[in-house]
């Protein structure tokens, strides 16, 4: 049964969006992000415009993680602090990548940025997480591999304006989430991801929060990053089909459902490879296609006269 | 079915067909029109389930000659750009922006353009995907140009919005006729000019004009019309009908 999505302008197979939905809610569950660098490109690779892909995968987002932060948020798991800071530099980081968003959608290049973007970000964080995983599961099959501290000390805790984050058990200079934010915001709002899978390995490694914490901390944030996102891209670039994110939503709900009573029965370090494998693959596919001679040279953009 | 709404060429189509030949038959009048032509419907309608439609024109003339019907949509500026290897990566490279390209162009004939009509004529009345004015807006070499506006033809072609339909229009006896427009479900809103052509000796005798509305109705449009006026709100909305769902999709996980 097809559907017509409103503002991408194009007839979909209801069932196709919400098994898509289903599929990527399913790894969100999992993995415990927001599967919106997935849902992306694949919206893309069904026919949706990139443009509209991209910001109604940001609204979408904001439901899920609404949906996410509320189960972790009962377990206790949120650091509410942290997650403010976070956003502070978010919402500044996502008005920048919203302005060059729309600089590169009138210079013609916003496609190939998305694909570029991806593949260097999916390929380093999938390539560090893939090693970092490896190492983790070693050292839990050597015995005495001793008690680990904390957190490592780098020059990053010797950064002024020095706050106390309770629920995260850190005492590090505010600028650094601040910084991770802003940084992640550029990014939510050209690729419309929410970066939870940038902000979860940012949170642990950089940051040094205990893992338990940093789901339920990166999708608070990420809702109002997500939120921010589809409000302006509705405002400067109305590329936000509601009917469509809503239609994942549905799709996602339930497979988020499965995702997270099967991602239990994995443990941390078999789950962390399995998605720096997913991470890569995705990265590896889009490079590819980037070499690839594209089967029809000339593209087509139409404006209104 | 509601005769406004989207397709259905069969029964209201032959209804059409049928009362145009009873009335040349029945009663011939008495100052013949050289051409009448109608559509089956004036508004193709965009639902939530709209997969693409088409619309039965049909109509007669006063004897013996060829007939030409275009259907033009609102027309559109569109940059084609052209990717390029560079640093082994393929990277939009060269842009040609037309100024005035119709958004939707088909154009349907009783035989080929070239064997019914003189060249001139052709490209006066636009007469086929050829002929269509497609001017680039920044001047460019010519041989750029023409690559361009094929490559653009083209993909159009491809997405269903340009057909050249050719020994479409089919004759019952040798004044009546009729012929299907097909519009794929990605087809541009606006109002369309449907032309229909009675061609003798090479020359057009005959022209008569009919708008099409294509037009989103319902939710869609809705939706359509209030992202397009009120963009901050609609974003707002969009966010906040996005945090309810999502508050109500968790709901259920209280309990476990």
């Amino acid at each position: 049964m097809d559907i017509y999505l409103p503002i991408a302008e194009v007839s979909l197979d209801i069932f196709v969006l919400l098994g898509l939905g289903a599929a990527v809610g399913f790894l969100s569950g999992v993995f415990g992000v927001g599967g919106g660098f997935l849902l992306t490109p694949l919206l893309i690779f069904i026919g949706v415009p990139p443009t509209v892909a991209v910001a109604s995968s940001a609204n979408q987002l904001v439901g899920a993680s609404v949906s996410g932060v509320l189960a972790h948020w009962r377990r206790g798991n949120v650091d509410f602090k942290m997650g403010y800071v976070l956003l502070v530099g978010g919402l500044a980081g996502s008005f920048l990548g919203v302005w060059i968003f729309t600089l590169l959608k009138r210079v013609g290049q916003v496609e190939l940025t998305i694909s570029l973007c991806y593949v260097l970000l999916l390929g380093t964080l999938g390539g560090l997480m893939i090693i970092e995983s490896i190492r983790s599961m070693l050292r839990l099959h050597r015995p005495g591999a001793g008690r680990r501290r904390l957190h490592q000390h780098t020059w990053m805790h010797g950064l002024p304006l020095k706050a106390r984050f309770r629920r995260s058990k850190l005492y590090i200079s505010a600028l650094l989430p601040i910084g991770i934010g802003f940084v992640i915001g550029v990014f939510s709002a050209i690729l419309g991801i929410g970066g939870g899978f940038i902000m979860v390995p940012a949170m642990i490694y950089m940051l040094g929060m205990p893992t338990s914490v940093v789901p339920g901390t990166s999708l608070l944030q990420i809702i109002f990053v997500a939120a921010n996102v589809t409000v302006l891209q509705a405002y400067t670039n109305r590329t936000v089909d509601a009917v469509l994110a809503l239609v994942l939503l549905v799709g996602g709900v339930v497979g988020a459902r499965i995702g997270s009573r099967f991602g239990t029965r994995l443990r941390g370090e078999q789950l962390r490879f399995l998605l720096a494998l997913m991470v890569l693959a995705v990265a590896a596919k889009l490079a590819f296609d980037m070499t690839v001679r594209p089967a029809d040279l000339y593209s087509i953009a139409s404006e209104k006269g | 079915m509601n005769p406004r709404s989207t397709s259905v060429p069969g029964k209201l189509a032959c209804r059409g067909f049928v009362l145009v030949a009873a009335l040349l038959i029945w009663a011939p009048p008495t100052r013949a029109e050289a051409l009448i032509a109608d559509l089956t419907s004036h508004l193709i309608a965009i639902t939530t389930g709209f997969t693409g439609a088409s619309v039965v024109l049909f109509g007669a003339t006063d004897g013996p000659g060829d007939v030409v019907v275009t259907v033009r949509g609102p027309d559109r500026e569109m940059t084609v750009r052209r990717k390029s290897r560079i640093a082994g990566i393929w990277v939009n490279t060269r842009e040609v922006t037309f100024a005035n390209v119709p958004s939707f162009y088909a154009v349907a004939a009783s035989r080929p353009i070239e064997d019914i009509v003189s060249p001139a004529n052709a490209a006066l009345y636009r007469l086929g995907i050829a002929n269509l004015k497609l001017e680039s807006e920044a001047p460019a070499p010519s041989v750029v140009v023409d690559t361009f506006r094929a490559a653009l033809e083209h993909t159009q072609q491809q997405a269903g919005l340009f057909a050249n339909r050719f020994g479409k229009v089919d004759f019952l006896g040798e004044r009546l006729f009729r012929t299907t427009i097909a519009f794929p479900s990605n087809v541009p809103t606006g109002t369309y000019l449907v032309e229909v052509f009675l061609v003798r000796d090479k020359d057009v005798v005959s022209g008569q004009t009919t708008p099409l509305v294509v037009s989103k109705v319902g939710v869609d449009a809705a939706v359509f019309e209030y992202a397009s006026r009120q963009p901050g709100f609609y974003g707002a909305i969009a966010v906040l009908t996005a945090v309810v769902a999502g508050w109500l999709a968790s709901l259920p996980f209280r309990g476990a």
